[in-house]
């Protein structure tokens, strides 16, 4: 299971990467790998305001809709459009496919460090 | 086989629609179909033998065991039918008048009263179509009843983890943010989850009982009780109603108001698309927040359906409440619960169950462990039962467990059936533990094979093209 080192975690399996002024979210490998094949995401609008904690986003694959829960509140600035046709991108590269930009935003509470993240995955899996 | 648009031939079967004899008028364009509709062609007689060849390659309940859980497939009585055909309920029109149809119009009124009685509720509507449109009236009546009390905080609709995917919809539809309760390790209402829940936003809690797990939740009545006292009203999914009737009644654990749904319980057919009936009941206090039916009542959620509802599904329920009698529903019921159990008992030889111990009228499976160390999984079991003429049961339901697979005999089943099914059950279940790759290709002797579940649903071809299907030949 992949962990890039650069990007913060949730117990939810989002991940986000910040640079200050705003920052991209998706889902994680191992939240894809749990999931399954998927063939549908939902994506938020641009302008959505997020509340860290609560869903703004859902994906499915062929057994089950799951809501993707927000990392981080803040406005939605950017949505990547190109998943709605390509869903299986989330699958094959999910840090390279984020879902969503997000501008003037405030981290939730715990997020987690790469390492800390994979620990709490295997836990999981236990 | 070939499909009905690769059969049509130009110019036959035209003579259905016999030849305009009034004046004809002339629609606006802005109303016309600018391509014609590319409709088949088809004499009568090959289109007779088309749908009967389509019937002998479906699976129903009236062709073999179909334990498919939460749907109660049950057998349907076939003097349901006859009563249904009678030309007083077949051969009439909503709108003729009144007094013309006034035996259809006591039909109606039984069943509301047989439902209330079965349900513990005071008042019933029959109008709503199915399960789900029915849980969304059900709520528009709790909605409405915070409405008229000025209550305009209350959109939190508390729904357990556990929970049909319909009661979070039903809540969002209704305009209400949906509130997800973890159950506890054994699948019940965690009753401290819930006490956190709750507060002066809740507008109410959705529940079945039994619960998508087949558990009997013995804390209902404190389970009710938490969310009145926090000024919150009780909804009750019927869909787990079928091993209870006339046994115990919702209105008597504290539901406020309830939905019933006709084609499963009540043995009306489903599962080809419809027309289903979900019956709605409520207490006194909801009575007056019903959908209205032909005159427009003051305080009324509104019109949820045309005219009457499904009005025959009702006539085949009613036919079923009066054949089985006030003995013959508690019978069913226990029935019901005996089989899931008997059920149970057979694959636990082999299958690990989510809960031990008693169900009701469904368990739950689970393949988590097999998919992790053999490599098989509940799919590939469902798949391999296919082959051998058994429709599989719910897969991957509810969320809560893994690799899950629900299954609900219903009471209409014979010990007989049941040992056959659970020989097959087993038999499945060795040859993937011996094969795991093999399974993985079944179903092999359907007419159709496994599809590419994954492909179907993001590039669904969703219209028959000639070009198309000329390309594939």
């Amino acid at each position: 299971m992949n962990t890039p080192a650069e990007l913060k975690y949730t117990k939810t399996h989002e991940w986000i990467s910040g640079d200050g002024g705003s920052c991209l979210i998706g889902i994680t490998d191992y939240a894809q790998d749990q999931l399954g094949s998927l063939v549908f995401i939902n994506l938020p609008m641009e302008g959505d305001e997020l509340t860290a904690g609560e869903a703004f986003c859902d994906v499915e694959s062929v057994k089950a809709a799951s809501d993707v829960i927000a990392p981080v509140s803040g406005t939605v600035a950017e949505v990547n459009e190109e998943l709605a046709d390509a869903p299986e991108k989330l699958n094959e590269d999910p840090y390279g496919a984020w879902i969503c930009r997000v501008e003037d935003y405030t981290p939730g509470e715990e997020l987690m460090d790469a390492e800390a993240y994979a620990a709490f995955c295997e836990e999981e899996q236990e | 086989m070939k499909l009905i648009f690769e059969k049509s031939r130009p110019g036959t079967g035209n003579q259905y629609i016999p030849a305009c004899d009034t004046a004809v008028y002339e629609l606006d364009a802005s109303f016309l179909r600018e391509q014609e509709a590319a409709l088949p062609e088809i004499s009568e007689n090959d289109l007779s033998r088309h749908y009967s060849e389509l019937e002998r390659r479906a699976y129903g309940v009236n062709n073999g065991f179909y334990p498919l859980g939460s749907c109660t497939m049950k057998y349907n009585p076939k003097i349901n039918e006859a009563a249904a055909a009678l030309e007083g309920f077949a051969d009439i029109h909503p709108l003729q008048p009144e007094d013309t149809v006034r035996g259809c119009r006591k039909v109606l009124e039984l069943t509301e009263k047989y439902l209330c009685e079965i349900t513990g509720m005071d008042a019933m509507t029959l109008a709503p179509a199915a399960g789900a449109h029915g849980e969304f009236t059900g709520m528009m009546l709790i909605r409405k009843y915070h409405e008229m009390r000025g209550d305009s905080k209350r959109n939190k609709v508390i729904v357990p983890d556990s929970s049909h995917g319909t009661n979070p919809a039903t809540g969002t539809m209704n305009g209400m943010q949906v509130v997800s309760i973890p159950s506890t390790e054994d699948g019940y209402v965690d009753l401290e989850k819930l006490r956190e829940a709750v507060n002066d936003e809740t507008a109410g809690l959705m529940l079945t009982n039994p619960n998508t797990l087949g558990l009997f939740d013995k804390n209902i009545c404190e389970i009710t009780k938490i969310v009145h006292e926090a000024g919150g009203l009780c909804y009750y999914d019927g869909a787990n109603m079928n091993p209870i009737m006339g046994i115990v009644r919702p209105g008597d654990m504290g539901f406020d108001c309830i939905h019933l749904n006709l084609h499963k319980t009540f043995s009306t057919p489903h599962g080809g698309g419809g027309p289903g009936a979900g019956a709605v009941g409520c207490k006194e206090f909801l009575a007056g927040y019903l959908p209205y039916d032909n005159e427009i009542t003051e305080n009324s959620c509104g019109k949820v359906r045309s005219f009457h509802g499904s009005f025959l599904v009702i006539v085949k329920a009613l036919a079923y409440i009066l054949s089985l009698g006030k003995e013959g529903i508690p019978e069913s019921a226990s029935m019901a619960v005996l089989n899931a159990n008997y059920f149970k008992a057979l694959l636990s030889e082999k299958y690990t169950m989510a809960n031990e111990g008693f169900c009701m009228h469904e368990f739950v499976m689970t393949l988590e462990k097999e998919q992790k160390e053999y490599g098989f999984s509940a799919l590939d079991i469902a798949k391999g039962l296919l082959d051998n003429g058994i429709h599989p049961p719910t897969m991957y339901f509810p969320l809560i467990v893994h690799e899950a697979l629900m299954a609900e005999p219903t009471e209409t089943e014979s010990r007989q059936t049941l040992e056959e099914a659970a020989r097959i059950f087993l038999d499945v279940y060795d040859e993937a533990m011996r094969d795991p790759q093999s399974m993985q290709q079944k179903p092999e002797k359907t007419v159709v094979g496994r599809p590419d579940e994954v492909l179907a649903a993001r590039k669904p071809v969703l219209r028959w093209q000639e070009e198309e299907a000329e390309d594939e030949v």
